[in-house]
Parts: C-alpha cells; structure tokens; sequence
C-alpha cells in the first residue's frame, strides 16, 4: 500500500541553523503517529514544512501518491491536510457554523446571499460526527476550550482532509474533555482519516499512536510501531540520553515551625472555609482538578485576588490590607500559572525581568536612581545560579527564551526579593523534561535552605515525586490530605473527585458542599 | 531567606547549547541594517533630509532660518515629552491641547497687566478676577514667579485628574483624556469669551524670546547691529526645554521610577504581581504630562505675548503625538526615549520647514504631514521585526 503522505529528506534552516535535518517519514491511511520531542526539537517546523507555512530547503513530499510541495497554508487544506494548532484558529465573534464555512459561504439564489439554512444543517450533522450536540448558531466565544478543539475537528471534516495534524491539543481541556478528544480521535482513525498528534503528554501518546516518532534538534532519532516505546525510553531519546529519575531526590525534610498559615479563608462560590499550614523546609503540594479552586486559592493568599473572610498569617503576623506589594513585603513569592501574562515582560532585557521585585533594593539615593551595575551583577549571579540558558541578560528580551528558560527568569526574579515562603502554581506547565528537572532541583534546595513551597499543579506524579505533603482540593474545599507515606496515585485522584470518603481535615466541616456548582 | 549560592545541577544528559554569534555584516545591506537599526536613526534621517532639501531650497540654510526652526523646536519639545511617558506607559494624554489653552489663560489672567472692558466685560472673571486694572496680581513684583508657579500647578493637577480617573475607576486613558479635553478646552474658552489676553509682563514675555547667547556673522567693526541680523543660538526657551529632556530622560533611563513606567507599559498585570505600585506611578506620569503642557503653554504664551485659550488647538496634538512616534515611541506601550522624541520633533519641525519653504498649501502641508507619520510607524514596524530577529538568530 502507498502510503498517505511522504516525507523524504526534509530539511530547514532559520539564519544557518538546521531547524530540521534530513528527516524522512511516512504514514498510512488509518493511522495515527505521535510525534514527540522536547521544545524546540523541530517538531513544529516539520509540520509548518507539511502545512506549508514555511518551504524546505531540500527534500520532497507525497501526498496521496502525487508529489505535494504548498506554497500556502491555504495549498495544504486544498491537498487535504487539515492543522489543528495549540492556540485555536477559530473566529470566537463568529458561530459555530460560520467559523466552519468561512472560507466557502454556500449561496443561493439572485442575491447571491448566503444559504443558512444549508450550513445550519451541514453543521449540524458535522458536529454530531465528533459528539457535539449544540446549536450551529452559537457563537464560540461561549462554547469551552474542549468543545472549539472538536469544532476544529468539525471544520476539517467538512473539508474532507485525509490527514489531521493536531499540536498539543489538550493542554486547555479538563479531563472528560480530553476523553471526548481521545474518543473522537480513535473514531477518524477506524474512518481512515490519518493523524498527526503532538503532544508533551507521553502516556496520551503511547496509548494513542501507532508509531511513535522522536525528534531531537532536529533530526529524526527514532521511529518505530508505538509497542516499541515505553515513556522511559520516550524521555530518554527525547533527551538523548536515559534519565535515570524524573525527579531529583530530595535533600531535606520539613521542620515544624509553621511560615504561612491559612485560616478559614472563604470567598463565596469559589473557595470555602480553608485552613492549613505550610512549614518551613516544606514542599507543601496542593492538588484539584480544573475548576477546584487552588489557582484561585493561591491568588488570594498572595493577595492578587481579595477573598471575603479568613486570616493569613505570615510567621504568626497577620497580613492586613492584602495585595501583592503586602505579600511581596512578607517575604511571599508568586509564581503564577500564566507566565506570558502575569509573569514576565516578554519585549524588556532578561535582568530588568529579574530585577523587577527587587529593583528598591538597588535603588539607595535621594532620586531612586537604580545601580546598574550592581543590579547587573546580581541578576547574572542569579541567572548563573538557575543555569539559565541565554544571551547577554542586559540585551536579549525575555521572550526570545525557550519556555523553560522562561520559568527559570520568573523564579530568578521572586528569589532576589530572598523570599521566605514560595507559591508556585503550575511551575512546570509547557517546559520540557530536562528544564523540569532543573526546576524541580531549585524547589528542592529552596526547602532545604529553609523557604515553605508551596506547589500547585494539576500533574499528579509531579506533586508525588516532589511533595512532603499533598492537599486534595475538590470544588473549592478542602478534601483531603496526604503525608508523604501515604502518597497513592489513586486514592488522591479519587479524593479529588470525591469518590471516596476519606479522613477530613480537622478543621473543615464535611458536607458542606454548596449545591449547584459546576463538575468539572 | 532563600538564596541558593551554588548553580543547580542540570539534568543528566542535558548539556548547554551553543549561543550563536551576532552574524558580521560587511555587505551594503548590512550597512542598511546598522543605520536602520541605530538608536540615532531619526537624527541621521534629519540631517540627511535638511542637506538634501537644503541644496534645493537655499532659503533653508539661512542663519536666520536655522535659529527660528531651533526655537520653534523647544514648545512642542516640552510637551512631546510628557507624551512620550504616557505613550511609554500603554496610555494616551488628548488633554494636554486642551491644557496648554487654559493654563495659558489661567497665567494671563493672573500676570496680565491692562484688560480692555469692551473685550472682557462679558466673562465671567469680570470684576473680580479681571479687571480694567488687569489681573490679579498685576503691576505687582510677584506676578510672574506666581502667574508661572499656577499656571504649572494647574497644569499637574489636570493631569493629576486624569490619572486619578484612570487608575481609580480603571477608565480607558483615551475616554478620560478626550472627556478633559473637551472640558477644560471649552472653560478655557468660556472663562476669555474666546478671546486673548495681551498685556502680559515684560519679564514674562521673555520667557519665550530672552537670548542668553546669540551669534552674529556680519563686519566685526560696525558700531551698531541691526537686531535682525543677531541669530539667537542659547534662549531661555532653550535652558527650560532642554533642561526638562535631560531630566525626563535621567527619570526614564536611571531611576526606579523609570523601570517601572516601562514595566507597566509592557505588561501591566505582571507589573502589579511583581509588586509595581501601578496607580501611583500611572498618575504620576499623568500629572507629569500635565506638567510638561503647563511649560510648553509657558513657552508658547510668552512667546506670542499672549494667553491664549485655544492655543494648543487645531493640529498641535498630531504633532505632538507624531513627534513620539516618529522618535520610535510605540503606541502600544513600553517603548519609547526622549531622545528619540527630541529627534522627532526636529524632524517634525524641520518638515514642515521644508514644506513651508515649497510654498504649499496648508492642505498638501498637513497630508504630507500624516503620510510622515504613518512612514514613521511601517518604519518602526520594520525596525522591531529586524531586531528581534538579531536576538533570536
């Protein structure tokens, strides 16, 4: 049998550097190929290469037996490859059977208006084919990030793509809605459609592909049927060499003097009467699903967001006017969960990044002229103490950095302000397995010198591999607690879900769960 | 607390990749790329339009000619400054028009030293704020140390206004500045009965002419000089705007203050997470614009010998807004110098200069005018692209 499309010796270079080295592939109808490998690997401009957005310097390509070399994005959808990206394409101003037409509006008679009535009910019947029931008149602004990923999928249904490249497609979708995705992804694939998925989620990809592809710098270093792979030999490869742990060891153990206390913190209809303690020298985990309230939760201990009653006492003080600047004066750092948007300024030089908490501290005179050098100094020491990867810090702006080293700027900044307690929600979130390892090694000397961290974080292992405790919140209280010992992948989850009656925190009231409010 | 002396280790098998080097450009279009991309970039464009249109138009590169441009440069200077901060901040200030007319009245009102009934009986000042005598402080020593201590006082706290509105209530900056502008544009209008006030003070009027060093080209040995023939090169207007720049700039390039302003501009959310005191350093800047229109307004009135309600009517607030973005200043906040501005608006002056020499109409004039400031921004557009490509190759 032909295969469905061909990739022979493809390779791309930006400014002289080899984006993608000679990397040949090829995939059937029917089939689904994972394709992994850590930021920056080429992964994505091997699929801009297919998708035409961007052209190679020398190779070929077949697709559907006939030789495929787009000039467009606009090539590639005619061909019948169809890119499905990680921000979505979709027009939220527009419905959902607009968003689907766009690009050819059926029309009807003298007026050559548009036929609504036809689109209405093509919709309506694509959308049934991915299991969505809404009504083609929505506009998607209001449908959730789970549903436009299928509508997506609905779009390039309608333009009858043979291949279906999907780049990170769920890293916006609750659980159940990445179940739907799985389930609507095995349905094309018995229908003979071929997919491309991408993804950082190494056992999604095992259990969904049947080749496995990985890429490193550029180059194609395996490819073989996914019963190949196990996700230690996916990392592995992905890094070029094995990692023997995901998660460094950790050095200390929690003392007993409590940093952070939270008392009956409570904001109505978000976070219920919550109460706990961090230590100091702890690494303190706070896991919930989407929805459950812990990133809330986190804002309002740092004072980003106001909640309505309870205390927080840093060190035995109460904080009385909470706010970032209260926060920031004791001594509590905040790593929020969107780096792009709260937590870095992308277009300014990496040492006016890391200074920015700090910048008083280097301020001395009557006009609060900053040092420059001294500033300088100590944002290379920090930068050199996090192994941050990158340019002159005083020149290159923080967004010309790889994810990772991003994180790693954000972190540098909140430890130059020499923080007592971290809050660090989503720490590894869009960063590859190397660069996570390193910022689990920083979370862990920040316990042993003494800080309480704490760590929100929707990947479960993660929390087990690096937490003393964790904390269950389910639909904005408080549902469980775990030390170290009894650390049980499933009982967490469960109590996540609420599917096990577990033992209660002393200081919550069970049952007090307020009716009405959205499962995720 | 947390200080963590020694590097972290990195994970096993990962080693540093190699930084690239700045590519060497000895090419001509390398040479394009360095100009283009120079901090000094409008300062060349300058030079090189005035040599050029100053080998068609003679009347350009007169003495005379180059001392007036020089001194038509230092009000518009003075106000583009205090947008070029707000600009830097995400923000935009439409009142300071609108402030330079009423600060303008509000100084005469106070300086003025004879008031014509039949002009201002009908204002609502008559007889107690103005009078046939003339304003409030006329004839007295104080008059122009105090009418030019209101006049900026009254200028800071619009601004102070704005900002307040702004940050309190979290108004779109173009909303309250367009809603002061046309409030304070129409009192200012309404306090005069739209007309000006002459008759201010000498030592004011000098404000905006008084030379401190001036050149003459002329015999060595005559006697007398005719005055016309004396080029002012060092002015009083000179001193207060230049001195304003230096200072904006050490504000914006040295001081905590400076970095912050940036740090809200480029993203005011993770400004605010990291501790940045956004209200207050938002009004500051505002009432700093205020400010900057209060001594631009000075500059002008003195200069006309005049107040003036609708003095920074018509087409000033283009000007001044295309001078910032002609000097690289973006719209979209964080970006922006004052030198950059300092070069735009001598760009700007010496623009419409040329197109004033051509003997246009004023209509040509101020298309040509719009069309500059929309190649200014495609230009900026084209800048930004080729730099970050440099610190991503």
């Amino acid at each position: 049998m032909t295969p469905l499309i061909e990739v022979h010796e493809l390779s791309k270079a930006f400014f002289g550097i080899a984006a993608v080295k000679s990397v040949s592939l090829s995939l059937n109808v029917g089939e689904t190929l994972g394709l992994i490998g850590q930021n920056g690997a080429g992964k994505s401009t091997l699929m801009n290469l297919i998708g035409g957005v961007v052209h190679p310097d020398t190779g070929t390509m077949r697709f559907k037996d006939a030789p495929y070399a787009p000039h467009t994005p606009s090539d590639a959808q005619t061909a019948g490859i169809a890119f499905i990206h990680q921000e979505l394409n979709l027009f939220t101003n527009l419905s959902i059977a607009e968003n689907i037409f766009i690009s050819q509006f059926p029309r009807k008679g003298l007026l050559r208006s548009i036929d609504r009535g036809a689109i209405r009910q093509q919709t309506r019947d694509l959308l049934a084919s991915v299991g969505l029931d809404l009504d083609p008149d929505i506009q998607v602004d209001r449908i959730s990030p789970g549903e436009r990923q299928l509508v997506e999928i609905a779009k390039a249904l309608y333009q009858d793509a043979a291949l279906i490249i999907l780049d990170e497609p769920t890293t916006s979708l609750t659980a159940r809605e990445t179940e739907r995705l799985f389930t609507i992804m095995g349905q094309l694939r018995s229908g003979g459609k071929a997919l491309i998925y991408i993804s950082h989620i190494l056992h999604d990809v095992h259990h969904l592909s049947d080749h496995i592809a990985v890429m490193r710098d550029g180059a194609l270093v395996a490819h073989d049927p996914a019963a190949n792979f196990s996700v230690n030999r996916m990392i592995s490869l992905m890094v070029g060499r094995s990692i023997e742990q995901l998660y460094p060891p950790r050095t200390s153990t929690p003392t007993t003097d409590v940093a952070l206390s939270v008392k009956n913190v409570t904001t109505a209809g978000i976070v219920e009467n919550i109460s706990f303690d961090l230590h100091r020298g702890e690494v303190l985990g706070l896991f919930g699903l989407m929805g459950s309230g812990r990133t809330e939760l986190a804002r309002m201990i740092f004072g980003a967001d106001a909640y309505d009653s309870g205390t927080i006492l840093v060190e035995g003080e109460p904080i009385k006017k909470p706010s970032p600047r209260a926060s920031i004066r004791s001594k509590i750092a905040f790593v929020t969960e969107n780096r792009r948007e709260e937590g870095l300024l992308m277009g300014i030089d990496i040492a006016n990044n890391i200074s920015l908490v700090s910048l008083p501290d280097f301020a001395r005179t009557l006009f609060d002229v900053v040092n420059q050098s001294e500033m300088l100094d100590s944002a290379r020491a920090m930068a050199n103490v996090l192994q941050l990867k990158s340019g002159d810090i005083a020149e290159q702006p923080a967004k010309a950095l790889s994810g990772g080293n991003q994180q790693k700027v954000v972190i540098a900044k909140w430890l130059l302000s020499r923080p007592s307690i971290f809050i660090m929600d989503e720490p590894t979130r869009g960063i590859d397995v190397g660069a996570k390892y390193e910022i689990y090694s920083i979370i862990d000397r920040l316990a042993a010198e003494g800080s309480g961290v704490l760590i929100i974080s929707s990947e479960l292992e993660e929390l087990i591999g690096m937490c003393d405790r964790i904390l269950v919140m389910s639909r904005g209280e408080l549902y469980g607690e775990f030390p170290r010992a009894e650390f049980h992948e499933e009982r967490v989850l469960r109590a996540a879900f609420r599917e096990q009656d577990l033992p209660v925190l002393p200081v919550q009231e069970p049952s007090s769960a307020p009716a009405g409010k959205e499962e995720v | 607390m947390a200080t963590l002396r020694e590097p972290i280790t990195p994970a096993p098998g990962l080693t540093r990749p190699e930084l690239r080097k700045p590519r060497t450009n000895a090419s001509i279009s390398g040479w394009i790329r360095r100009f283009l991309l120079s901090n000094n970039f409008v300062l060349y464009l300058t030079l090189i339009f005035f040599v050029v249109a100053a080998i068609f138009l003679p009347s350009l590169r007169t003495p005379g000619n180059i001392s007036n441009q020089l001194q038509n440069m230092y009000p518009l200077l003075a106000v583009a400054i205090g947008q070029t901060f707000v600009l830097i901040l995400g923000g935009i200030d439409l009142s300071v028009g609108a402030t330079m007319g009423l600060t303008s009245v509000i100084g005469a009102v106070v300086m003025a030293q004879t008031l014509d009934p039949t002009f201002f009986d009908k204002s609502p000042l008559w007889g107690t704020l103005m009078r046939p005598e003339g304003g409030l402080l006329a004839g007295s020593d104080l008059a122009v140390p105090i009418g030019v201590l209101v006049m900026l006082v009254a200028g800071t706290c619009i601004g102070w206004l704005n900002g307040f509105a702004i940050t309190r209530f979290n108004l779109a900056p173009f909303m309250v500045t367009l809603v002061t502008s046309t409030f304070f544009g129409a009192f200012a209008l309404w306090l005069t009965q739209s007309r000006n006030i002459s008759g201010l003070p000498e030592a004011f009027v000098n404000l905006g002419k008084g030379d401190l060093i001036s050149i003459y080209f002329g015999a060595k040995l005559t006697s007398d000089i005719a005055r016309r023939e004396i080029y002012s090169l060092i002015t009083y207007p000179f001193i207060i705007a230049v001195g304003l720049a230096i200072s904006a700039q050490f504000i914006l390039s040295r001081t905590v203050f400076g970095r912050r302003m940036f740090s809200i501009g480029t993203n005011r959310r993770a400004s605010e997470i990291s501790g940045v005191p956004n209200r207050s350093v938002i009004t500051r800047v505002y009432m700093f614009s205020g400010f900057c229109a209060a001594v631009a307004s000075i500059l002008y009135s003195a200069r006309l010998a005049i107040g003036q309600p609708s003095l920074g009517g018509g087409n000033l607030l283009l000007d001044i807004i295309g001078a910032a973005v002609i000097g690289g200043t973006s719209l979209f906040g964080g970006k922006g110098s004052v030198r950059g501005t300092f070069f735009g608006v001598a760009f700007f002056v010496l623009l419409l200069n040329i197109l004033n020499a051509m003997q246009l109409s004023p209509f040509v004039i101020d298309a040509v005018k719009g069309l500059f400031i929309l190649v200014a921004a495609l230009l900026d557009i084209t800048r930004t692209r080729l730099l970050n490509r440099e610190v991503r190759a």
